[in-house]
């Protein structure tokens, strides 16, 4: 390349780097504009009263109502079909309750469920802006974004609302995530652009190669999934220390009745969060395996407990607590969901904690 | 522990280790849905009553051990433990990544152990400098495995018998079950089951007909799966173990244009697992023709590394043919189990010194070890023989150095480099004489000269201080009172730092790792589901169909695979619609379903 081109091409670069910050800095606004959406979904749904979690748990001995909870009908054909169809008939296992899920955020409100779609539609364009903004990003660096702290910040946010709005579209009981997840985005943006921010550069050498992107692309996946499952998680907390209460007779605080009412039953949420971890455990597995192949070809072994990699290990042994946890009596349920957030906790370790007060050899490029 | 205080909680009870088998009366049809271990109760004592006498006492004595160790075995096998195992290797990870440890970073040990000298002898003590081989952490991953193995040894079995016997019959009540549907037909039971039995074949259920029902499971894919992640597991254990037990890790400095040939002898420093034997080393020599390094040039990270490059010539074997390669970061040479990977490089100035006379008595190229990012370098220059003073007595010379490869220029500073690449190399000596002290026996380090030896004494300039000098490329120095000179020759040449590392059993941790995956994914993903259809003429002479499912854990899919399987059942045996009322609501036994409901809530 002669000395000219190589300027043009910084040039273009330096654009290239500029128009993504414009884009990050536009998805921010809109992210905020989905956020007081949501917040006006909230607000406008905490105008119904159902009580639907005392409603079922009080209704204890009476025979009628008990026989309604646990009788769902699923209709899984269409159409004229359902009428040729035996019903299924659903019964959850012995030991849990049978609280129905709430009606999600809005709380059957019209506008509240208005504002509701509102911020979902914003949602949609603030992601859509904030993947140009990754984009471009990665074609002013070229190469893939997560070479630092910054770029992973603003890849993990994108891939985040992008399960989201992905398990949305596969028609999943997941809107009243919506403002739990916005308000981390932002967060996770605001810090991106203010303390982490660096300038668009290539990478050192030891960061050239292929399993890079593979083991840094599903790291930033689960990490978002994880992150998915330990908002459930802990709604189910929430949820089911507010059932309990219901359910001894206790009266919750108006807005813990307000919020809750609203969210899916305890049940619902611990098997969502289970089913969100279970799921991506496994390429989480892989993610490790990925490291410790690039760890391989990089510095000469594939394990050498190297901060990042222990705490990548403790994460993986969390996780499989958890899961055997689950399958194991006298553990599921809270205790089970109290190791569900100690795992989580250890992945925001490793992705903030070990690059900020640890180092190690995966510190790159100032952070 | 005492034996009273091993409590029996209610849900210790066996059959809480299975979802749905709680129901009592789902019997034998809930059981076996898993291979899980089920918690035991502790009974009083294992020796039961002891008979008088001697022989009494021994055997009850033997019993109670017997009783004791088998106990023991169970605790440590099952799930609880292995999950207070689990929880323990997680937490004892910790200190490892917070502590320095002497495996990766030593010096950092040595700084921490001179800034805190109360806190160093009890972390030694605790073995925390060196947590991963330490005492206490090795503990924790053997009785994991040791429980791992107890564990799935009976699992495999069980899982064997499983294979082999027929999914269990339907159990008396079918509404129990977490999924159930039922309608009334004008079909005899026998084409109904018949039907069914097709169906759930077809479905690749496994499938027979038992009474009056017939009785389907499918998904032990699930189980192998979870068998088979456990059992890699191990594997990735030994080949570890293996890896290190027979691994060889050694550092080799060579400057362009030099070799090394694989020996022990050869390397800087090396080290080497308990087994390893010196025939193991593989027999192979490269020459480094050149070292390549590049740099950004301008922005902010300006003097970040872009490229790091060796080329080589390299030969197999005794006599093999010579063969060229590149080695960068990410690209090790390969040859059999070793592999050379590329860990580090700096410059190394040639400097040429001649004696009093004028003959050369030094002329080498000298490796410098970088300080910093901008690889300011520093090293020990060590004529060791053939230079005798002018007065003819045979003596060494030493000279401690410091170059820089981009100067700030004169007076701008101190003598760091601004940039890593070679812009404006300048190198400064401080020149020493007489002893250097490398006879003496205690191993030196090539890099530094050990001024505090006294019979090493510094040339002195004319006001009393230690003789030094600043030198550009092709520069000379003259040393004091015609002791000789030295000089900084134009060809500034570049080492890099090789690590050779040979580790076997890199296959098998591979494999073991993708078996890990895949069995993970198939006990993660696939179900495990029973499915039972019963069909019996009703007092009324239709036939009452009655489908049920249960899974080892709740689903949304079960109830939608039952729905499915029995649209596909009721396209052959249709709803009775002319003498029935509507199968759902008022029906017989929907009624009863309600009934039963309710009682058990
Ligand atoms: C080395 C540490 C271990 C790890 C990382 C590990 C990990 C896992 C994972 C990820 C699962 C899948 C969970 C699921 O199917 O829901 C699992 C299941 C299981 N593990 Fe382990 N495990 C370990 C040790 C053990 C030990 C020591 C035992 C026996 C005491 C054991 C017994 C089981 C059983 C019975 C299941 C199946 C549970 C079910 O059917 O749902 N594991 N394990």
């Amino acid at each position: 390349m002669t000395f000219a081109a190589t300027e043009l091409a910084t040039a273009t670069n330096e654009n290239l780097a500029h128009i993504s910050n414009t884009l990050i800095y536009s998805s921010m606004a809109v992210y905020t504009l989905a956020f007081f959406a949501y917040i006006a979904e909230w607000l406008f749904g905490s105008r119904s009263k159902v009580a639907r979690t005392a409603a079922a748990l009080t209704a204890e001995g009476d025979a009628a109502a008990t026989a309604r909870g646990p009788a769902v009908t699923v209709k899984s054909a269409g159409g004229t079909a359902v009428l040729e169809r035996p019903k299924v008939v659903v019964r959850s296992s012995a030991g849990s309750r049978d609280v129905p899920d709430g009606p999600g955020a809005h709380g059957g409100d019209e506008q509240g469920d208005l504002y509701g779609r509102i911020a979902v539609s914003l949602t949609v364009l603030a992601f859509l802006v904030e993947l140009c903004g990754v984009v471009a990003r990665a074609a002013s660096v070229e190469r893939a974004p997560w070479g630092n702290m910054y770029e992973f910040n603003i890849t993990f946010s994108t891939v985040a609302v992008g399960v989201y709005l992905g398990l949305l579209a596969l028609k999943k009981n997941v809107r009243w995530l919506g403002l739990f997840l916005t308000t981390t985005v932002l967060l996770d943006l605001g810090l991106a652009v203010t303390v982490l921010y660096t300038a668009s550069d290539q990478l050192v050498p030891a960061l050239h190669s292929y399993w890079l992107y593979i083991h840094v692309s599903t790291a930033i996946l689960c990490g978002a999934v994880f992150y998915v499952g330990a908002v459930g998680t802990l709604l189910y907390l929430f949820k089911d220390s507010y059932e309990n209460k219901v359910a001894n007779g206790g009266k919750p605080g108006r807005f813990a009745t307000s919020v809750l009412e609203r969210l899916p039953a305890s049940a619902s949420l611990d098997k969502f969060s289970y089913r969100v971890n279970a799921a991506v455990f496994p390429l989480w597995t892989f993610t490790i395996i990925a490291g410790a192949i690039w760890a391989e070809s990089a510095w000469g072994r594939y394990w050498g407990w190297d901060p990042k990699e222990t705490w990548a290990f403790i994460t993986w042994v969390a996780y499989a607590c958890y899961l055997h946890a689950r399958s194991t009596a006298g553990w599921k349920g809270r205790k089970a969901a109290y190791i569900a957030l100690i795992a989580f906790g250890c992945w925001l370790f490793n992705y903030y904690g070990v690059n900020i007060f640890v180092g190690g050899k995966h510190s790159y490029a100032g952070v | 522990m005492s034996k009273t205080t091993t409590g029996t909680t209610a849900d210790e009870t066996p059959a809480a280790g299975h979802p749905g088998a709680a129901d009592d009366d789902l019997g034998a049809a809930g059981s076996q849905l898993s291979t899980a271990p089920t918690e035991t109760a502790v009974p009083g004592s294992f020796g039961g009553n002891r008979a008088p006498g001697l022989a009494g006492r021994l055997a009850w004595t033997g019993r109670e051990i017997i009783g004791w160790v088998r106990w023991f075995w169970r605790q440590l096998t099952s799930m609880r433990v292995a999950l207070l195992l689990l929880f323990l290797l997680s937490l004892g990870a910790i200190p490892g990544s917070l502590i320095p440890q002497n495996g990766s970073d030593a010096l950092k040990v040595e700084t921490f152990r001179q800034a805190h000298k109360t806190l160093a002898p009890i972390y030694d003590k605790l073995g925390l400098f060196h947590v991963y081989s330490s005492v206490w952490f090795s503990a924790i991953y053997i009785l994991l495995f040791v429980s791992l193995i107890g564990c799935i040894v009976p699992r495999t079995w069980q899982f064997t018998g499983q294979l082999r016997s027929r999914p269990p019959g339907a159990p008396r009540r079918l509404t129990r079950l977490p999924a159930y549907a039922t309608w009334r037909t004008a079909a005899t039971p026998e084409e109904v089951r018949e039907a069914a039995l097709t169906v759930l074949k077809q479905r690749r259920f496994r499938a027979h007909v038992e009474g009056d029902a017939v009785a389907a499971e499918k998904g032990y894919l699930r189980e192998a799966g979870n068998l088979v992640f456990h059992i890699a597991l191990i594997v990735m254990l030994i080949a570890f173990a293996w890896g290190q037990l027979f691994k060889t890790e050694g550092n080799k400095l060579v400057v362009e244009g030099d070799g090394f040939t694989n020996t022990l002898t050869q390397y800087d420093d090396f080290k080497s697992g308990n087994l390893f034997n010196d025939d193991d080393l593989a027999p192979f020599s490269f020459n480094l023709k050149n070292f390549t390094a590049t740099y950004e040039r301008n922005g902010p990270n300006k003097g970040t590394a872009r490229t790091f490059q060796a080329a080589i010539d390299y030969s197999v074997g005794a006599d093999g043919k010579a063969r060229h390669d590149v080695i960068k970061v990410n690209h090790p040479l390969e040859i059999g189990d070793a592999k050379v990977y590329l860990v580090s490089h700096g410059y190394a100035p040639t400097v040429t010194v001649r004696d009093g006379k004028g003959d050369v008595v030094y002329h080498q190229a000298v490796p410098l070890l970088p300080l910093d990012s901008n690889e300011t370098s520093q090293g020990a220059i060590k004529v060791m023989d053939g230079y005798t003073d002018p007065q003819g007595k045979s003596e060494q010379l030493g000279f401690a150095a410091f170059f820089v490869p981009t100067f700030a220029g004169a007076g701008q500073g101190s003598m760091f480099s601004q940039f890593p690449g070679l812009d404006f190399p300048v190198l400064a000596l401080g020149a020493y004489h007489g002893d250097l002290g490398v006879d003496a026996g205690v191993p030196q380090n090539v890099y530094q000269l050990d001024t505090k030896n006294p019979n090493l004494k510094p040339f002195k300039d004319a006001k009393g201080n230690i003789f030094k000098g600043r030198l550009l490329p092709g520069e000379t120095m003259k040393l004091p009172n015609g002791a000789g000179s030295v000089t900084f020759d134009k060809d500034i040449k570049e080492w890099a730092g090789f690590q050779i590392v040979q580790q076997p059993g890199n296959g098998w941790a591979l494999t073991g790792a993708v078996a890990a995956i895949v069995g993970l994914a198939g006990s993660l993903f696939i179900q495990r589901r029973r499915v039972w259809v019963r069909a019996v003429r009703g007092a009324d002479g239709a036939t009452v169909v009655e489908m049920a499912g249960l899974g080892r854990s709740e689903s949304a899919k079960l109830p939608e695979e039952i729905g499915d399987l029995a649209a596909l059942v009721h396209d052959k045996a249709p709803t009775q619609t002319d003498t029935a009322p509507e199968p759902d609501g008022e029906s017989g036994s929907d009624a009863r379903a309600v009934a039963e409901g309710a009682e058990n809530n």
